[in-house]
């Protein structure tokens, strides 16, 4: 009898000993990287060397043939007070949508996270902006801003704050509210979702203390909450720069750039002059102005997430 | 009135009787100890003195002052340590001991000299300059205790704070904490699960147990005097030996004072007890002898004598010995209640 189980264990020991695939986690963990991989080298990777590459380059959308042409698209734009207008309206928009943001996303964050009735109605309807695309976004919001059905309008006008009429996209101050306006709406829910995961990382022992400590409402907010939520306000407001600056579509489907081009952002204006005007490589150019900013973004997001791996 | 008195106390959460009806009275000075397995509503209790939780039902009073009903916490006098210490992580230990006062709107030179003072009653001066980070364990804990003193409190409120230290600067740390709480004289409020803990520093102890307290008195008094068959077994280990008596009685003896008979004098008055022996285990400064009755009591009831090495009469598993207690070490329970009866002879 003692032989038999014997013999059992040891055939079965001998079953297992056979090695799978998935027990060779070397080999395993190259396949598993690899559609990835290829993802970020076929739909990344190289239209970022063709960009480049295209940049220095007299190409246009007509044909395919390729010559150097050196520095000469980036002079081109450099003189271009159109260029100027479009940097600038990338880094202004990015900025004060992204201020509002933070400020926003953190204030809804502290009422989400107390309880009460129907607090998950409100996190999911809060949430819907992030879902919805873009185009249908930009529908309803061109709806909003319209010159004739404006709701704005037609609401501050009822409510006796609006004398004149708005015409929001023929104005390019305008324009540019209701574009940054737009951002707000689409990048607050999900920094907040991102802040409210930070809250919920305080721990409470230290809010505790900070209330039998003696601090009132203010004091507690900025001395022991912000304080302690700065690591993932950093990592939602790195996120929402990212999306922001290089945004096509919300400028694109609002104003196309106008009125006379005063809207442009970087990534409009390359889609405008690159594809729509053809020429490739002046597109290119301006395009990878983006460049130096998201490398800048991309290196803090990773010291971010390398010092929450290490824990200091 | 006492210092802190809870009148009738309740907190339900829900179904759950978290306190369900406490009385206390804590006297000026003293440090008493909430003692309790978890879940008996110790800390919820601490927590409503804190006004961290608000109660059911029932009355707070600090000081004469009635504090339960909405008086927030900064009011109420209390500085409260915590088990985790909550330090708070991106200040430096001075900032940390600072906060309360800078909550107050105390002056610059005001708060450097109260911090200084606070620090150097706990010996961490040296590190003021230090993020919680960069501290042990033991360090840590003497900055939670500095910012706790800051402020002067009225009443100290203790949860578990010697939990999180190794076992061996624990016993160090009670020590000193005993004494700095006589030095200051500031009445005290501890929460422990740990009776060792309980016995060391209180000058009185509130045994608890789902919701309502069993039992108040000195340490000796709840070790020897027991109110009930709860507070017998939750102090002493080995707890102490209960066995089924005569119908409707439970009787009670510390392993310490079941001993061989041959121990006591012959005019002693004891109670016999025939002992089978299962085990005996050596643990260097006693004997710990695990048996069964062999007695007119029902005879498989489990007990434990804890003989001190001094007593070197041979104990073999397997044999049956005469055992005995002093009658005065003898404690009677209602079977059916588990309160203590008056003592008698058995």
């Amino acid at each position: 009898m003692a032989l038999r189980n014997e013999a059992s264990a040891m055939a079965t020991l001998a079953v297992l000993r056979h090695r799978t695939l998935a027990d060779r986690e070397d080999l395993l963990g190259r396949l598993m990287l690899a559609p990835a991989m290829a993802y970020v080298l076929l739909l990344v990777g190289a239209p970022l060397v063709l960009a480049v590459l295209l940049s220095f380059s007299s190409a246009t959308a007509g044909n395919l043939s390729f010559s150097w042409i050196g520095l000469r698209n980036f002079a081109t734009i450099v003189a271009d007070p159109q260029f100027h207008s479009a940097l600038s309206n990338t880094v202004v928009f990015t900025l004060v949508s992204q201020a509002l943001v933070i400020v926003l996303a953190t204030a809804a964050a502290f009422v989400l996270d107390a309880a009460f009735v129907g607090r998950r109605l409100v996190r999911f309807l809060i949430l819907l902006p992030w879902a919805a695309p873009v185009s249908l976004a930009a529908m309803a919001w061109t709806w909003i801003f319209d010159s004739t059905f404006s709701v704005i309008n037609w609401t501050l006008k009822v409510a006796g704050f609006l004398h004149g009429w708005f015409y929001w996209f023929g104005d390019p101050g305008l324009a540019k509210i209701a574009i940054v306006t737009v951002h707000v709406w689409r990048t607050f829910p999900f920094a907040t979702v991102v802040v409210l995961a930070g809250m919920a990382s305080i721990p409470r022992d230290i809010s505790e203390a900070a209330v039998i400590d003696g601090a009132g409402f203010w004091r507690k907010l900025f001395q022991v909450d912000l304080p302690l939520l700065l690591p993932i306000v950093t990592v939602a407001v790195l996120f929402g720069v990212v999306f922001t600056s290089t945004d096509l579509g919300i400028v694109y489907l609002l104003t196309r750039g106008g009125p006379y081009n005063s809207t442009h952002v970087l990534a409009s204006l390359a889609f405008q002059r690159g594809i729509l005007g053809a020429d490739l490589g002046q597109g290119a150019a301006i395009a990878l102005f983006l460049l130096p900013v998201l490398i800048v973004v991309a290196v803090a997001m990773l010291r971010v997430a390398r010092r929450t791996e290490v824990g200091t | 009135m006492a210092y802190v008195e809870i009148r009738n106390l309740q907190k339900y959460f829900g179904e759950v009787r978290a306190v369900d009806g406490v009385n206390l009275a804590v006297e000026e000075g003293e440090l008493i100890v909430l003692l309790g397995p978890s879940g008996c509503g110790k800390t919820t209790l601490m927590r409503m003195i804190a006004g961290l939780e608000q109660p059911t039902a029932g009355e707070i009073y600090i000081a004469g002052q009635r504090v339960d009903e909405d008086v927030p916490p900064r009011a109420r006098g209390i500085a409260m340590v915590f088990q985790s210490y909550a330090l708070y992580p991106h200040k430096t230990a001075y900032d940390n001991i600072a906060f309360p006062l800078e909550a107050l709107r105390r002056a610059r030179s005001f708060i450097r000299d109260a911090v200084q003072k606070a620090a150097g009653m706990f010996g961490i001066g040296h590190l003021l300059g230090r993020r919680p980070r960069q501290l042990s364990g033991g360090e840590r804990q003497r900055v939670a205790l500095a910012r706790a003193v800051v402020r002067s409190p009225r009443v100290f409120l203790f949860d578990e704070p010697l939990s999180n230290l190794d076992a061996k600067l624990r016993a160090v740390a009670r020590f000193e904490l005993k004494q700095f709480q006589r030095q200051l004289g500031t009445t005290t409020i501890y929460v422990t699960h740990d009776q060792v803990e309980a016995m060391g520093l209180g000058d009185r102890i509130a045994v608890m147990d789902r919701g309502k307290v069993r039992q108040v008195g000195s340490p000796q008094q709840v070790y020897e005097s027991p109110a009930d068959t709860f507070v017998a077994t939750f102090l002493g280990s080995p707890p102490m030996n209960l066995v089924e008596w005569s119908g409707d009685t439970i009787l009670g003896f510390r392993p310490e004072n079941f001993l061989p008979k041959a121990v006591f004098g012959p005019d002693d008055g004891v109670v016999s007890f025939r002992l089978r022996v299962r085990e005996v285990e050596h643990l260097g400064a006693s004997r710990l002898v695990y048996g069964m009755l062999e007695e007119r009591a029902r005879t498989d009831q489990p007990v434990i004598a804890d003989l001190p090495v001094t007593i070197r009469a041979p104990i073999a598993e397997g044999e049956v010995y005469d055992f005995a207690v002093a009658r005065r070490a003898l404690r009677r329970f209602d079977a059916r209640t588990g309160l203590s009866q008056p003592d008698g002879a058995a």
